[in-house]
């Protein structure tokens, strides 16, 4: 017990469903108290929505030092768990124990202002971070180096590219020095080098002995930085043990292939603008499935409601690899006649043509997002779709006539290729 | 296990100093306990001074005449009002000229009402970070109330300049009154505010109410009018109102023609602690809620 830095005890986080009661009018209450019999119903005022448990009866203890990986699919409760310890949203029952001062990272840029300088966002992001005003002082170079932005700090952030945003705002927050530091999908952010770079930033946070929560459906990610992982299920703790063993569990009962998927009103993803619908991926007969031949064209289709006219959308799709790392993302700004245009309310589906040998060998997951161009995050979702890709030998491919196993690279493509003979002889 | 402190600081030097007895946050189902902390509070004051810097540098950079707007507001009202009410209605002064007059109860009205429509609405325009990150979110309805006293002061160098036009020498011994009708107004738009801000996260028809409420507000305090015309039988209604005796106060020490009344100044003092009490205990029992519906 001494040395434990977290200790979770039957926490469990209720929810009511039914969005009525997400935004209630003063005037329903108002309506409520009005109603004579109602003075007399006390204590009887149960609404009729539904309860749904995003965490039931949670055990966990971290101990200092300990760097854990919290895993699941989404809605499995892991960024609910995260909100809870550090205090943004209370729990229903149970209670938590922190021996420490916590910081969280639920989203890198929390806070960002377009119009304020680069100098100033850092301040007023570090500040919201929990970081005192000398503290931002005295590590404002080294932040500003680390985002490779020092040329454009006394610019206003509006006219930074998206990953000069992202990656100065991670900065801030690597810069952090709690003892207890929640981390959720952050590392996701910006090109392949600052990934790297980020991920390496947190392999230092955790060698200088800082416990570490950290969220990801990067199976790779979290077993680079993990020791100890947790499964989180439906709510619930399914596994908790060695972060190779619980991240291969969760990869052989979390890939079940799904070729499709639908969303029901009160679940789809997104916000008040962009409402996920319906997912799929097909072969060029419009056919749903879930194995493709490399030499197949692969068609992924997102369907999704616009809520709200005048936001001019976009679409795009992640292909990832088993252990998460992105293969290619593609957006659907390429169909000119929406490029840069409004989308009105309405439904929309958005197909992407995957074309035929391009994708190798192996199990394809797909992460979907719909944005307003370029820091407007409508509708996310992870694993949406997880297909298969089989080689199945056949000549047709890119292996033409080669008979062995094709190397395990991350792209397959078709190339044109042209072998002339210079001379005879002996050259 | 060791000695558990009750409170945490976020303070980084008390922690290490601790070290014989671990800081520990304990973190509950909300109970219906009275709540306030106010040393958590303390220990975010850094961030209410960046939530003020930070709103006043985005109003100026958005806009062409940055700090003048602070200026112009209060100065066209006040041409406004003198023209309709001083001029056409011949609204009386107490004998001041009308334009300092209605100056005088616009800049301390001005402070007050900014800083409740602010910390009313400021839930709602900083969810994406109460979803996002924790602290106290009692920082930001009170960093709204204090943005106001920078505008405050840039509109009070026209109250001199018209002071000088006038040639009225006002009661500079009549100015220390001021920081206290500061605090009350101070209190009073806070207290306010903060219920309001709380109400606006669960019920979305508070922002609608709010200008409203605010404007009739405005005609039942003496702004553009002196209390003096109102029949000593309904004087009680104005004086529950804290702004009442803080505007009246205020003409009254500054214009040196009438005494101050004490008395009221002690009631609307009171007043606007109890609002302001009852406001910031509502909030923190309420808060714990916000990011779940907001």
């Amino acid at each position: 017990m001494e040395n434990n830095i977290i200790e979770i005890k039957g926490v469990s986080k209720r929810y009511k469903i039914g969005r009525g009661d997400r935004y209630l009018a003063l005037r329903d209450k108002l309506t409520y108290f009005m109603n004579p019999l109602n003075m007399f119903r006390k204590g009887k005022r149960k609404s009729p929505g539904e309860e749904f448990y995003a965490l039931k009866d949670v055990n966990l203890n971290v101990r200092k030092g300990e760097i854990v990986g919290i895993i699941g699919r989404n809605g499995a409760g892991k960024t609910t768990l995260l909100k809870i310890i550090s205090r943004i949203t209370y729990p229903s029952g149970g209670e938590i124990k922190i021996y420490g001062r916590v910081a969280s990272l639920l989203e890198v840029g929390t806070g960002f202002h377009p119009e304020l300088t680069g100098r100033e966002n850092v301040y007023f992001n570090g500040s919201i971070l929990g970081m005192k005003k000398s503290e931002i002082t005295r590590k404002f170079d080294e932040i500003v180096a680390f985002a490779e932005v020092e040329k454009f700090i006394d610019m206003p952030v509006k006219r930074y590219s998206s990953g000069m945003q992202v990656r100065l705002a991670f900065a801030v927050a690597a810069h952090l020095e709690p003892e207890i530091l929640l981390i959720d999908e952050v590392l996701s952010v910006g090109d392949i080098t600052f990934q790297k770079k980020s991920l390496g930033k947190m392999e230092n946070v955790a060698r200088e002995g800082r416990t570490v929560l950290f969220v990801s459906h990067n199976m790779g990610a979290v077993q680079r930085l993990c020791n100890r992982a947790v499964l989180l299920n439906n709510g619930l703790v399914v596994e908790d043990g060695d972060v190779n063993e619980v991240t291969e569990k969760y990869m052989s009962y979390g890939l079940n292939k799904a070729g499709e998927r639908i969303w029901s009103e009160e679940n789809s993803p997104g916000d008040d603008v962009v409402r996920l619908r319906r997912i799929c991926v097909m072969n060029a007969k419009g056919e749903i499935k879930v194995e493709f031949n490399t030499h197949e064209g692969i068609f992924v289709s997102v369907e999704y409601a616009v809520l709200k006219n005048n936001y001019p959308l976009n679409t795009l799709l992640y292909f990832l690899d088993e252990e998460g790392i992105t293969k290619f993302v593609s957006m659907d700004n390429l169909d000119s006649p929406w490029k840069d245009t409004v989308r009105p309310a309405g439904l929309y589906r958005c197909t992407c043509e995957v074309p035929p040998d391009l994708l190798n060998e192996g199990t394809i997951r797909i992460n979907v997002i719909v944005t307003t161009s370029p820091y407007n995050l409508h509708a996310r979702d992870s694993d949406v779709l997880v297909f298969k890709v089989i080689d199945d030998m056949s000549n047709s491919g890119v292996r033409g006539n080669y008979p062995r196993e094709w190397p395990a690279a991350v792209v397959r493509p078709r190339l044109n290729w042209k072998v002339e003979m210079l001379n005879h002889g002996k050259g | 296990m060791p000695n558990i402190t009750k409170n945490w600081d976020a303070d980084n030097n008390v922690v290490s100093e601790k070290t014989y007895s671990r800081p520990v946050i304990i973190i509950r189902p909300p109970s219906g306990a009275f709540y306030l902390d106010l040393r958590e509070l303390w220990s975010y004051r850094e961030l209410a001074f960046f939530f003020v810097w930070r709103d006043i540098k985005i109003r100026y950079k958005q806009t062409i005449m940055g700090a003048m707007w602070a200026v112009f507001q209060p100065f066209f009202a006040m041409v406004v009002f003198t023209v309709f009410f001083g001029k056409l209605a011949k609204m009386p002064s107490d004998g001041i000229p009308y334009p300092v007059f209605v100056y005088v109860g616009l800049l301390l009205w001005n402070y007050f009402a900014f800083g409740l429509a602010h910390a009313s609405n400021s839930m709602i325009s900083n969810s994406n970070i109460i979803q996002k990150i924790y602290f106290p979110r009692l920082i930001i309805p009170l960093a709204s109330s204090l943005i106001g006293l920078i505008d405050f002061a840039v509109a009070s160098v026209i109250l001199a300049m018209l002071m000088v036009y006038y040639s009225y020498v006002p009661n500079f011994s009549g100015l220390v009154y001021v920081p206290f009708l500061l605090l009350i107004a101070f209190f009073s738009s806070l207290g306010i505010g903060s219920i309001l801000a709380s109400l606006n996260v669960k019920y979305r028809d508070v922002q609608y109410i709010i200008p409203f409420f605010i404007q009739m507000m405005m005609f039942l305090t003496p702004v553009i009018y002196p209390a003096s015309i109102v029949g000593s039988k309904y004087r009680w209604i104005l004086s529950l109102n804290p702004m009442t005796a803080v505007i009246e106060t205020a003409r009254a020490a500054i214009f040196g023609n009438s005494r101050v009344d004490i008395h009221s100044l002690c009631i609307s003092g009171a007043v606007s602690l109890f609002l302001f009490i009852f406001g910031v205990v509502y909030f923190r029992k309420t808060e714990r809620y916000f990011a779940d519906i907001i």
